[in-house]
């Protein structure tokens, strides 16, 4: 008995490492914006330095378990009693001190690549689009394109797009797997996330933060397309699109799943984001005077 | 809402009507077996009373596997329910309740009080003691926290479970958006069993400095004695925490505060850093007495001395130090800036320095030894590359810019149950098994325990590998469905099946419970795995004094019945002499109940009730505060003839 669950322990082994090579490119690591691709390299940096650990640590323990084996030794052998050796300990301690050193250097390098403007597109004006959820959707808003949509986003590729992030109703959680990681939204504050797309195409996005029974689905796609496809969009949507009245966006805001739909106007006309600084990176502003789109908030 | 609107479950569904008709009959089973049996002066007398340290651990135990099975039935829900794409065997308020109440059964009333039976049973043995310092308030301490964990089960079948998550975030947690009394439960069961986990912890940290055997230094102690004062000393630096911004929960849900509400100046993010102040420090609570645990089993089966003990000591008090310096990790995606989370960064990568010295320590513990694969050892086997695993993935979250990447996805599932599982649980379950001996006087299976291990160890595998996959892959958790275009539904079947092949190796744990009970011999004295801490120095039973004469230690090292049996080192000097004992006492329990009952009027805000409630509990303080108990003594002649019984036997 205890082979055969040996056996099936080894083949199951075995068979994670085939589903892990197999598999189509992960979508963390299938980045398609320079934020996504900081923190894909990370992973894989991590991944070889914290599995050549977990090798170390495997091969000690089997030299250990093969060597020491009581059934191995002779009956009367009686172990030492070690207490210890400066050497032995200094490396043990020596070996991981330099790599959190190392990992610590990369890993403040990398938070500030991933909370500014990607370096390549520094230089450009950014696009601002507000990213508010509501149970269980997500509100994007243009204020310098004057539209509004809802449960997709359309972004023009090779240009930053700060995305301004705040809730109505709990904390939720903005992610575009392929263009960079997670920001909270929340409903006091307003958060950015610097996010850019290097190619044209369809990009997934969720609210990864739980916040009641109809998070499953509060899911929604960025588009990122080329300056002037952006251009002729936001057009069309002048042309064609309904206004947002208030009413309507109280509407919107009750719970409930809804499809996509787009408005001329923005919600941040008659609502404005609860902004009082402290969303920006590094201002350790916690001046809480402007409170006046928090008073909106109550009311819902 | 109506007043009896409040007591029904807010999701109609089968499976909660067999589970209440399943309770009620268990429940009549029970008293009308105790009755039959005519055992209910007994249970008063000899257990509901008891301040007996070794009879305590054992109903910490008995609630701690009863639990165990209660949060592994949500875990297989879970996992069935994730099994196929679109599945509808739950609906989402339901998965809610359950992904809720496995994390705070597993953590809170299966994990705590798994470990604060080892603190009860092991601690005043290791050290020399014939209890702990304050028994009465021990009694009191389990009774509260078992008082918490029936209310919170409770919510199951009246009013309906708690469903924000078991770290329970506002604003969701709030009425507005959790309309169930679920929550209050949350809030208030978990204020009871804490007020007693506080207790336990000032008990033991008083227990451990003041009550140490002659001779016994501070870096003379066993490891797991030393475990258990560093965690102990964490309960009391982080429980106060928890009380706090529970009664500040509690009171936004109850009475209309506006600590964490949306607007009115409430601040969502305030809960969330208050409750990672105290839950961050609560996962080393848990993780560093499995640690001192593993350090017992890996000593006494390479049969040699711990390696490194200095550098085990010093790197749990490192360890300590750093767990209250990193909550923030938690929600490296608040928004703090680039700053903040570059130090919270670093301040976590940190603890992997201490924690990777424990664990070649312990791989250096078996160079030169004699291994013996026992099954304790087995698992401490397991234990190490699994929980190597678990630890570098989290230094991968620790990484604040790619925890962008992982932050509430399955990859973060993956971590925490990697290194819980192999963590806590492998080394409760190997104490369990390593202690059994000394807590029933027969040994488990070894046959049964060491496939139990390999199934678990399969089962787990299976279970959470491919969590780490679809983390990357963007599957986030806490989701009760995803849709078959994600591409997630192979790999969470393969976490059904290995769910369901952990749920063998528990069953496999029970099975063997009674397989042994029937079948093993009795006649196995009191040392059966020739071990070498002075918990093995007692007889089996163990009287309730413990130790006849108070052991003297100051010949030996930190493993003084192990130099006793190899170096001769005199352990009991003197003579018997009579020896005083605290006194029984039932007003804990009725202490306990009012609490129960004050905690249930208040989650359903019947408030006479409660006051009703709150005044028994004041007048069991006064009525303590006027008692006279100065305990009582067994005579000499009557620990002499005791002492003679088990020579008789043989069992010394």
């Amino acid at each position: 008995m205890k082979l055969n669950i040996k056996g099936a322990f080894l083949a199951i082994l075995a068979m994670s490492a085939a589903v892990l090579v197999g598999c189509e490119p992960l979508l963390v690591l299938d980045p398609k914006g320079p934020q996504a691709e900081v923190q894909a390299n990370d992973t894989i940096m991590l991944m070889y330095i914290m599995g050549a650990i977990v090798l170390v640590v495997f091969a000690i323990l089997i030299f250990m378990l093969i060597k020491y084996r009581a059934s191995k030794q002779s009956p009367d052998y009686e172990p030492p009693h070690i207490h210890g050796h400066w050497l032995v300990e200094a490396i043990c301690i020596g070996i991981p001190v330099i790599i959190v050193i190392f990992l610590s250097v990369q890993s403040v390098k990398s938070n500030y690549l991933v909370e500014n403007a990607p370096e390549e597109y520094a230089d450009q004006e950014p696009l601002v689009i507000y990213a508010s959820s509501s149970n269980w959707k997500w509100h994007f808003s243009y204020p310098e394109q004057g539209i509004e949509t809802v449960n997709y986003a359309y972004i023009p590729a090779n240009r930053n797009v700060e995305f301004k992030l705040y809730s109505y109703g709990p904390i939720t959680s903005f992610w575009v797997p392929q263009l960079g990681g997670q920001k909270y939204a929340m409903s006091d504050m307003v958060t950015t996330l610097h996010l850019a797309a290097d190619v044209e195409g369809e990009f997934w996005g969720r609210n990864a933060n739980f916040s009641g029974a109809g998070v499953a689905e509060q899911t929604f796609e960025v588009t990122s397309m080329s300056q002037e496809k952006f251009d002729e969009w936001v057009k069309e949507v002048h042309e064609t699109a309904e206004p947002l009245s208030e009413e309507k966006f109280e509407e919107l805001l009750e719970p409930g799943h809804l499809g996509r739909s787009t408005y001329t106007g923005t919600h941040l006309e008659f609502a404005p984001a609860p902004e009082h600084n402290h969303g920006n990176s590094d201002a350790d502003d916690t001046d809480h005077s402007n409170h006046e789109g928090q008073e909106n908030h109550s009311s819902h | 809402m109506e007043f009896f609107e409040r007591f029904m479950v807010p999701h109609p569904s089968f499976l909660i009507y067999v589970s209440m008709v399943l309770i009620a009959l268990t429940s009549i089973a029970i008293v009308v077996g105790i009755t039959y049996f005519k055992k209910w002066g007994y249970l008063w007398s000899e257990w509901i009373t008891t301040v007996d340290h070794k009879k305590i651990g054992i109903m910490y135990l008995l609630t701690a596997l009863l639990m165990l099975f209660r949060g592994g039935v949500d875990a297989i829900m879970m996992r069935l329910q994730l099994a196929v794409p679109d599945n509808t065997f739950l609906d989402a308020q339901h998965y809610n309740e359950i992904f809720t109440t496995h994390g705070v059964v597993m953590i809170l009333f299966m994990a705590m009080p798994f470990i604060t039976f080892f603190f009860n049973f092991l601690v005043p043995l290791q050290i020399g003691a014939r209890d702990v310092a304050f028994p009465r308030l021990n009694n009191l301490a389990f009774w509260l926290f078992f008082m918490g964990a029936m209310l919170f089960n409770l919510s199951f079948v009246v009013g309906g479970s708690p469903d924000a998550g078991w770290t329970s975030y506002f604003p969701l947690a709030n009425n507005e958006f959790s309309t169930s009394v679920g929550t209050n439960y949350y809030m208030i069961a978990i204020q009871i069993a804490g007020i007693g986990t506080l207790m336990t912890g000032i008990n033991f940290i008083t227990t451990i400095m003041k009550m140490r055997a002659p001779g016994m230094t501070l870096f003379k102690m066993p490891m797991f004695t030393w475990s258990s004062l560093i965690a102990n000393l964490i309960i009391v630096f982080a429980f106060p925490v928890l009380t706090v911004v529970l009664a500040m929960g509690t009171m936004d849900r109850l009475f209309g505060t506006q600590f964490f509400t949306i607007g009115n100046g409430g601040m969502d993010m305030l809960w969330a850093n208050l409750f990672w102040v105290w839950g961050h420090p609560e996962v080393y609570i848990l993780i560093l007495p499995a640690f001192g645990i593993f350090s017992e089993i890996i000593t006494t089966f390479s049969r040699r001395n711990l390696y490194g003990y200095n550098s085990m000591v010093w790197s749990m008090v490192i360890i300590s130090v750093f767990s209250f310096t990193v909550w923030t990790h938690h929600f490296f995606t608040m928004g703090q800036g680039a700053m903040t989370n570059s130090i919270f960064s670093i301040t976590t990568m940190l603890i992997a320095v201490p924690t990777g010295v424990k664990i070649f320590n312990w791989l250096f513990t078996l160079y030169k030894g004699k291994i013996e694969m026992t099954t304790p050892m087995l698992y401490t086997i397991h234990f190490i590359p699994l929980f190597t695993l678990g630890g570098v993935t989290g230094v991968m979250l620790a990484m604040s810019a790619a925890d962008y990447q992982y932050h509430n996805t399955m990859f973060l599932v993956a971590h925490f149950h990697n290194v819980i599982i192999p963590g806590v649980v492998y080394a409760m379950l190997a104490g369990l098994t390593f202690y059994w001996p000394k807590l029933f006087g027969f040994m488990l299976n070894e046959k049964i325990g060491k496939a139990t291990v390999w199934v678990m160890s399969t089962g787990f595998l299976l279970a959470f590998m491919p969590m780490y996959i679809t983390g990357l892959d963007g599957q986030a958790r806490r989701m009760s469905t995803y849709s078959e275009a994600t591409g997630y539904s192979t790999l969470n079947m393969v976490s059904f099946i290995g769910a369901g092949i952990m749920a063998i190796s528990f069953i496999m744990l029970v099975w063997n419970i009674w397989y042994s009970f029937k079948n093993s011999p009795r006649d196995i004295g009191s040392d059966p795995w020739n071990a070498r801490g002075l918990e093995w120095a007692t007889h089996t039973p163990i009287p309730a004094y413990n130790f006849a004469i108070t052991p003297d230690v100051s010949e030996s090292t930190s493993e003084a019945f192990w130099d006793m049996k190899k170096n001769g080192t005199k352990l009991f000097k003197g003579k018997i002499e009579k020896i005083h004992m605290p006194n029984y006492s039932g007003l804990p329990f009725i202490m306990s109940c009012a609490f129960f009952l004050l905690g249930f009027a208040m989650i359903f805000s019947m408030w006479i009730v409660a006051i009703i409630g709150f005044i028994v509990i004041l007048g069991c303080m006064v009525y303590r505060s006027f008692e006279k108990d100065e305990g009582y003594y067994i005579p000499a002649e009557e620990v002499e003839a005791i002492e003679k019984q088990y020579e008789k036997r043989g069992a010394k």
